[in-house]
């Protein structure tokens, strides 16, 4: 199923920037930096993106701004400010980020440590249940138990150890150099894709693979193409088997089929030995699900291993729903690849700030999700531990008012059908949603009619 | 639980239930993956199913206004050391871990099963201060073997020096407390005021027992002990001469000698026994690396880390990077145990007890140089392994 999704993996928005025949957009006629090289390679740039956590930091004074319109268009969100302002709104969220940081101590410490003793207990806990999973109060309070322990263990533990939110305790047990999780992609290609790549271009068409994992459209700015039609279903199959996309995705594999023929010998050879990494992985967390746990549990077997098959399939929908909460709502922003060149501190900021939504709930929401909830604040400071994006959101709030900065947050529902909304109306070529609204087809002939005259005005407008 | 157990095994046990126990933890390896059977095991029982040395604070026993023994459980897999040496304990203070060695002053073998170390605060000592200070009996410490050659070896001397000051009375402590058959023994030992000596009421007992003959010396009255030659600092009243080290021990020659105390006096003590041609008679032991030469420094950029690090060219590399969060190993911290060493990718340091420069190449066919972190600060940008 997932090899159906990933044949369509690749837009031309990921391509690599050498092999692409198009300078519409005005970074690209513009003389190549060297991190326009294929994002594969981690470059001495990317890395320092991602080492933001070093404390002397390059602060050159914005004298002017770097933010450009993407191709539809559209303002500068943060026109209203002087660069003056956004210079100023960095030294202050760097003040704010120090200021927490210093504060990091033996409480913090204890909470990750306890979490992971209860984590790891909820999960050895219902595993022993689960041996007599023939019994239905044990099949459901087992089920519960492990979804809940591997929910834990991917998101409020998993993602952010690999973040590197606790490296400061220097506890080689948890760190994000030595952390490996329940989860098909392995640490090291996650790290890569998500903490380098995507916390670096955050929201960058063209530059963010995580905008649409490639194979959804959900911004304006992504070339619509046929296969965008099914779209719905993709999303939905997505959130299904979200950790094998993940792996997949983390992978590149859509790039590799693409540019099969044009890969150096080492981009091979890499591939391939990901390609094992995660078949081995894999192999290992199938046979731990569905041979040895349900092997040991006789004749409970069959509900066992039906109950690994539903932790797995609850946690993967609710992985993907979180995340697809914490960039695609309505009221984030996307950026054009030209606005980060040069972008200053206060500038790289801004953009986290805005191309992030948050969820707003109780603390229990907070903790299920990983703490992605605050996902401004972990984009803001995506080396803060976890535990303390509640209180620094509060300071936060305040600095997005006092600049006039729009905090897009709301409650999960919300959220989540506002990302739904995205995703069918951006399934259509540009403007056909608006258009559908106006005139709506009466019969399944006269609406397949309209849509070919949306493909076929699509492939003109693209000519 | 036995399959829990990863190895080592403590006790031999009959081969047929070591081969079941081994297949147990295939099958508890399966079940645990991505992580290991003692991961969850060190939840249970950190002593005993954890895959790392570990031990628990049993007593914190306070020796001076600034010292105090610490009582410690090791956990499974402890081996037992050998008098004189010392241990590494790794030790969360404000959540953050800190490795330090310290000698162990218990008798070897011990009915309770317990090892002590004594521990002396040391100014701006953050891990100090909160082993003598505030570490509370119940915590758990992260444990490394016994290691270090400071010892008796295979045969004790007939006569002994120990030559001592501060903490550095530990290591002989354990040596005196577990080798009664020393019974011809000179303890030289110098601290601040007679109420800084560290496990006084003990020593001045032995002393009146006429187990060995100790001479205290409290610097802050009687100023630093002179290991210089009688005459040597020129015009000397009475009462100097009377503290000189041929005064006070005049058999020092004759006898097998350990010193451990602050480097100053290590060096007067190298030096004396030099030049009297018994340079083979004296072991010393270091608390800390002796700083010969400092350079310019520059960016130390950790490749698997990703991270690029200032550092100043007399900051050990190993200190740097700790606290730019970098996973570092570390050991004894002075350079003689080996633990910190990393793979010196490109760049030159500069060993910091010697000045000695060691430069890796990259391209040119040059390999990795491996270097002691603890002791090499950067000559110039240079990229480690980390």
């Amino acid at each position: 199923m997932t090899a159906t999704i990933t044949g369509v993996t690749d837009r031309e928005d990921t391509e690599p920037e050498t092999t692409e025949p198009e300078t519409t957009d005005p970074a690209d006629a513009q003389p190549a930096r060297t991190t326009d090289a294929a994002p594969t390679t981690p470059t001495r740039e990317t890395r320092a993106g991602k080492a933001t956590r070093r404390p002397a930091r390059a602060s050159a004074a914005t004298t002017e701004r770097h933010w450009k319109p993407k191709r539809s268009g559209g303002a500068d969100p943060a026109g209203h400010l002087t660069p003056a302002q956004i210079d100023a709104l960095g030294r202050e969220l760097d003040a704010l980020r120090d200021e927490v940081m210093a504060t990091r101590g033996a409480a913090d410490a204890a909470y990750i440590r306890r979490l992971i003793t209860v984590q790891r207990g909820l999960e050895l806990g219902s595993r022993l249940v689960l041996l007599g999973s023939k019994n239905k109060a044990a099949w459901v309070a087992g089920t519960l138990g492990l979804t809940a322990a591997k929910i834990l263990e991917n998101m409020e533990i998993g993602h952010n150890v690999m973040h590197g939110q606790w490296d400061w305790m220097r506890d080689p047990k948890i760190h994000s150099s030595s952390w490996e999780w329940d989860h098909a992609a392995t640490a090291a290609m996650w790290k890569h894709s998500h903490n380098e790549v995507h916390h670096t271009y955050t929201n960058v068409v063209g530059r963010d693979n995580d905008l649409g994992y490639g194979i959804l459209r959900v911004d304006a700015d992504q070339k619509w193409h046929p296969a965008f039609l099914a779209q719905p279903i993709y999303n939905i199959v997505n959130a299904i088997t979200f950790q094998y996309s993940i792996a997949l995705y983390d992978l590149e594999l859509g790039r590799h089929l693409k540019y099969r023929k044009r890969l150096s010998d080492q981009q091979k050879t890499d591939f391939v030995a990901g390609v094992r990494a995660v078949a081995a992985k894999t192999a290992r967390h199938v046979a731990r699900d569905y041979v040895v746990h349900p092997a040991l549990s006789g004749t409970s077997w069959r509900s066992t291993a039906a109950a690994n098959f539903t932790a797995n399939l609850v946690r993967n929908l609710w992985t993907n729903t979180v995340i697809v909460c914490g960039h695609f709502p309505d009221g984030v922003e996307t950026f054009a690849k030209a606005s980060i060149r040069d972008e200053t501190r206060g500038e790289w900021y801004l953009r986290q700030m805005l191309g992030s939504a948050n969820i707003s709930g109780p603390p229990a929401m907070h903790l299920a999700t990983g703490n992605l909830s605050h996902q401004i604040e972990h984009h803001m400071f995506p080396d803060l531990p976890s535990n303390r994006y509640a209180e620094v959101a509060v300071r936060v709030r305040e600095i997005f008012d006092r600049y006039d900065l729009p905090y897009v947050t709301g409650p999960l529902h919300t959220q989540y059908l506002s990302v739904w909304r995205k995703v069918i109306r951006y399934s259509l070529p540009n403007g056909a949603w608006e258009d559908l609204r106006e005139q709506p087809v009466p019969t399944l002939r006269r609406g397949l009619s309209w849509l070919g005259a949306q493909v076929r005005g699509s492939r003109r407008h693209r000519a | 639980m036995s399959f829990l157990l990863g190895p080592p095994q403590t006790a031999p046990r009959p081969r047929a239930l070591r081969r079941l126990g081994a297949r147990a933890l295939k099958v508890a390896e399966f079940l645990t993956t991505p992580l290991l059977p003692a991961d969850y095991g060190s939840l249970i029982a950190p002593l005993h199913l954890s895959a790392d040395l570990r031990g628990r604070l049993v007593e914190r026993r306070r020796e001076t206004a600034d010292a105090a023994t610490l009582l410690i459980r090791p956990g499974r897999g402890w081996r037992p050391h050998v008098p004189g040496q010392y241990i590494r304990i790794g030790v969360d203070v404000d959540g953050v871990r800190h490795w330090r060695a310290y000698s162990l002053t218990s008798r070897v073998g011990a009915d309770d099963g317990l090892v002590a170390v004594t521990v002396k605060k040391i100014p701006d000592g953050v891990v100090s201060r909160h082993l003598v200070d505030e570490i509370e009996p119940g915590t758990l410490l992260m444990l490394d073997q016994a290691a270090g050659d400071f010892v008796l070896g295979p045969r004790a001397p007939r006569r002994a020096l120990f030559l001592t000051a501060g903490s550095g009375i530990t290591p002989v402590m354990g040596m005196l407390r577990n080798h009664p058959e020393l019974t011809d023994v000179v303890v030289v030992h110098s601290a601040p005021t007679a109420d800084d000596v560290v496990m006084g009421a003990e020593l001045r007992a032995l002393h009146d027992s006429g187990r060995i003959r100790l001479v205290e010396r409290h610097t802050r009255v009687e100023g630093i002990l002179d290991l210089r030659p009688d005459g040597a600092s020129g015009d000397e009243s009475d009462a100097d001469a009377a503290r000189t080290l041929d005064a006070l021990v005049p058999d020092w020659r004759l006898r097998e000698t350990w010193a451990c105390g602050p480097t100053a006096m290590l060096d007067a003590a190298q030096e004396r026994w030099d030049a009297a041609g018994l340079g083979v008679r004296l072991h010393t032991e270091r608390f800390r690396p002796v700083v010969a030469a400092t350079g310019d420094g520059g960016v130390v950029t950790f490749t698997r880390s990703g991270l690029d690090v200032d550092a100043d060219g007399g900051a050990p590399i190993l200190d740097s990077g700790e606290d730019a969060g970098v996973l570092m190993p570390s050991g004894c911290r002075m350079g003689i145990c080996f633990g910190c060493v990393a793979p010196l990718r490109e760049g030159s340091v500069r060993d910091l007890r010697t000045g000695e420069v060691t430069t890796a190449s990259a391209g040119n066919g040059g390999g990795a140089v491996p270097i002691q972190t603890c002791v090499s600060a950067p000559a110039g940008a240079c990229s480690i392994d980390l």
